[in-house]
């Protein structure tokens, strides 16, 4: 069991826990992730590492409610277990001094660039960051993103804050302007597709995909994806792949799996219209 | 009873074993076979008729002494009886389940050669329910001896390196990447096949001799090799298994509803998608589903989309008589209305413009000469093929190790398929203190030879370190 320290709302439906995992801190680096799996009845879910502390033995995550199990993981407190909690999974970034790299987050996505774009920057690298959310307050993580960059770009869609507009649209002024020489993107599938659009080929744009996972050991193959025109499994060769290499309409199909079943799961366990309490009451008794 | 007399007419075949009905099983997750009552257990041990070599004994790959535990049963001693099989087997319940006996300790059976063998997996399956029954703890008194050892994998291999040592005094740690210990028991092998109540006993069982099992720590990522050994481990047992599945590279492979065995199996064992949305692992299986494979593995799968309410297809590249999987499951599955197709081997699969499977299309093979492995080799006939109609695709091809271990153990080496490299008696490896054994040295193999590859290993181990 794995104890939740802390929980905070950093925008409407976005949260965050730290977790008190000391063998994965030990371990964690920039760009892997984790699977959690929040009760006897849960399924596993894979999140990316949002930060560590290795000393307080602490694993960061930010998810947003979009389903069952993250609406389920939003109702847990600080205090509160998780059965599950393993990794850290997956490869690391690589992080190099390339010169001058652009970091790109978008919604939720903020949260697994920012280690990224700190270790860049401990190695030596120029960063420039990119962060974008729908509305000012949907956007997350501005001040810890501002703290490790050298410039930061803010983009929402209504404008609410920073340019009006896309971080792709933000990128492409950038490289207008700048000598751009890496591109990380992390978040909705689209963004990440349509930053890849806008980057010339010779700049590696790294993006990291979240396919549907069970085991994240590379044991099932359900996190399939196609890079390069080859089949990978992104849990163990991935997340981070080369995004101009990657098959997006399949990513973007493969994610619909199991839409409808989703949405089973979210209205047959409505039991309470959110104030659902039955999952934390099994909580309590383990 | 007539057991004692000399001279008795043999009775010609095996005490059948109670099944649940196959229209009924085909519905839901509850064991198909019920086991032997004590009276027909009793009944069945007397057919053996303890013949001058005990060919059995060599036919069992860790060398159960089967006559004397199928005496104890004809004189009822049951507790004796099941004693008898731990000295070699520390999973006989399971073993009683889902060893191909057919291949091993039966197909030596003397009275077998004219008649059907003595049922020799049913009775070590009744004498290890029957213990369970009684509840007895028979947890021995052990006394520490101050050495560590790790156990990677909690599959049938490393449980029993785990038991070995610890009922030797080791102060044994398994660390397993999944959530439950058991590796395929408990992912792989259906409910109706297997229950997991019964895995979970053995485990039990286990973890009572002192063996430490932790769940959620995939070695390679949370603690290389190298590492445990730093970390004061005397000596560590690879047992990761063979969890990489295969796929075929046919055009069509990555569409929805194209899943390999693991990932369908899993769903269903290891997260309960069966009782979804109680348990909130979705799986979906649609009207029609194709199986591409031959073995248990394909068997299982078959048989669970069919309890999942589905049309059931095999597809398999050879015919019946090459299959590879256990007999009474390929009985049990066409009793409950899975369709075979021999012969044939997919090329395509197609999808609609969402993205998910509507058909798949086979080439149909002949049989030509017999290859390296004595089977007869699948010749595809030119321009022979069909379309059949489904909503899902399983592979269920093979499978190969998992490389998380070796990618990260440098010095540990492996052959071209990536299996680590072991000896054959004692399991060691490339590396000093390093042993490994099970589906990870020998590729994906049976559970009966997982754990005798563990017993095996725990053995050196014990010798090394007393060394
Ligand atoms: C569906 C199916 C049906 C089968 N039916 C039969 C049958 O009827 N009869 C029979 O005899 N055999 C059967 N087999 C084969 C049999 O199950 C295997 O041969 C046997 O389980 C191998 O045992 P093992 O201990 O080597 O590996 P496994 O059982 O595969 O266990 C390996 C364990 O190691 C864990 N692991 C892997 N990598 C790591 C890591 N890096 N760190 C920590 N843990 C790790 C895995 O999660 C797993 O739990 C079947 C196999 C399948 C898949
Ligand atoms: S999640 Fe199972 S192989 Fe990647």
């Amino acid at each position: 069991m794995f104890e939740i320290l802390l929980k905070e709302e950093l925008a409407p439906k976005i949260k965050l826990f730290k977790v008190l995992a000391p063998e994965l801190a030990r371990k964690a680096e920039p760009g892997q992730f984790i699977i959690l799996r929040i009760d006897e009845e849960g399924e596993r879910i894979p999140l990316t590492i949002a930060d560590f502390d290795r000393d307080a033995g602490t694993i960061t995550i930010i998810f947003q409610e979009v389903g069952k199990t993250t609406d389920i993981l939003g109702t847990l407190e600080a205090g509160d277990f998780l059965q599950d909690f393993v990794g850290p999974l997956g490869m690391e970034s690589e992080i190099e001094n390339y010169g001058t790299v652009v970091c790109i987050g978008g919604g939720v996505g903020v949260a697994p660039v920012f280690p990224i774009a700190r270790a860049l920057k401990e190695a030596g690298n120029t960063v420039i960051s990119i962060i974008g959310a729908r509305t000012a307050d949907m956007l997350i993580w501005k001040q810890e993103m501002s703290h490790i960059s050298s410039r930061l770009h803010v983009a929402t869609d209504d404008g609410s804050l920073g340019q009006k507009g896309f971080v792709s649209d933000v990128l492409l002024e950038i490289l207008g302007k700048t000598r751009v020489d890496r591109i990380i993107a992390i978040g909705p599938v689209p963004m990440m597709e349509a930053v890849c659009k806008v980057t010339p080929e010779d700049i590696t744009t790294m993006v990291s995909l979240n396919p549907i996972m069970v085991d994240g050991t590379g044991m099932c193959g359900a996190c399939r994806v196609e890079v390069d025109k080859k089949t990978r499994f992104a849990c163990v060769d991935g997340p981070e792949f080369d995004g101009h290499k990657v098959n997006w309409e399949l990513v973007k199909m493969r994610a619909k799996m199991f839409a409808k079943e989703e949405k089973e799961a979210l209205s047959y366990h409505r039991c309470g219209e959110g104030e659902c309490q039955c999952h934390r009451t099994n909580q309590n008794e383990k | 009873m007539s057991q004692d007399k000399p001279k008795r007419k043999i009775i010609p075949n095996k005490h059948p074993m109670p099944f649940q009905d196959p229209e009924i099983r085909n519905h839901n997750f509850d064991e198909v076979a019920l086991g032997y009552s004590e009276d027909t257990a009793v009944l069945e041990a007397s057919r053996c008729i303890h013949c001058k070599n005990s060919p059995c004994v060599e036919g069992c790959p860790v060398g159960i002494d089967i006559p004397a535990f199928i005496k104890m049963i004809s004189e009822r001693d049951f507790a004796g009886a099941i004693n008898k099989i731990k000295e070699k087997n520390y999973l006989p319940a399971i073993c009683g389940r889902v060893c191909p006996q057919e291949s091993q300790c039966e197909s030596k059976c003397t009275i077998g050669k004219k008649n059907e063998p003595v049922a020799i997996g049913r009775l070590e399956r009744f004498v290890a329910d029957w213990e369970m029954a009684q509840g007895i703890d028979s947890t021995p008194d052990i006394k520490p001896n101050g050495k560590k050892v790790a156990i990677v994998g909690s599959g049938p291999s490393g449980l029993t390196t785990a038991a070995c040592l610890g009922l030797k005094g080791y102060q044994v740690t398994v660390f397993e990447a999944l959530h439950v210990a058991g590796g395929v028991l408990i992912y792989g092998i259906p409910e109706f096949r297997l229950p997991k109540q019964i895995v979970a006993r053995e485990i039990e069982n286990i973890s009572k001799l002192g063996v430490d099992i932790r769940v959620n720590a995939v070695v390679g990522k949370l603690n290389s090799i190298d590492e445990l050994l730093e970390q004061g481990y005397d000596a560590v047992y690879i047992g990761t298994g063979a969890g990489l599945p295969y796929f075929m590279n046919i055009p069509g492979e990555n569409l929805n509803g194209v899943y390999s065995a693991n990932e369908f199996l899993t769903r269903n064992n290891l997260m309960k998608a069966y009782k979804f949305p109680d348990y909130l692992t979705p799986i979906r299986v649609g009207d029609r589903v194709a199986v591409i494979g031959g073995g248990n593995v394909a068997m299982d799968s078959a048989r669970t989309a069919l309890r999942l309410g589905a049309e059931s297809h095999i597809i398999y590249r050879r015919t019946l008589k090459e299959m590879p999987a256990r007999h009474e499951e390929i009985e049990h599955a066409m009793e409950e209305g899975v369709n075979f197709e021999y012969l044939a081997s997919p090329i395509e699969i197609k999808g609609n413009e969402e993205g998910r499977v509507t058909s798949i299309i086979c080439q149909k093979y002949e049989l030509g000469e017999a290859d390296e492995s004595g089977r007869r080799k699948p010749i595809p006939i030119p321009g022979e093929t069909f379309e059949i109609p489904v909503d899902t695709v399983i592979m269920a091809i093979g499978q190969g190790p998992n490389p998380l271990v070796p990618q990260t153990t440098p010095d540990l080496e492996t052959n071209k398929w990536g299996n680590i490299i072991a000896d054959a008696q004692t399991g060691a490896t490339s590396m000093e203190g390093v042993y490994a054994g099970g589906d990870v040295v020998t590729g994906a193999a049976t559970v009966i030879l997982a754990m005798g590859a563990g017993k095996a290993a725990a053995d050196a181990i014990d010798e090394y370190l007393k060394g």
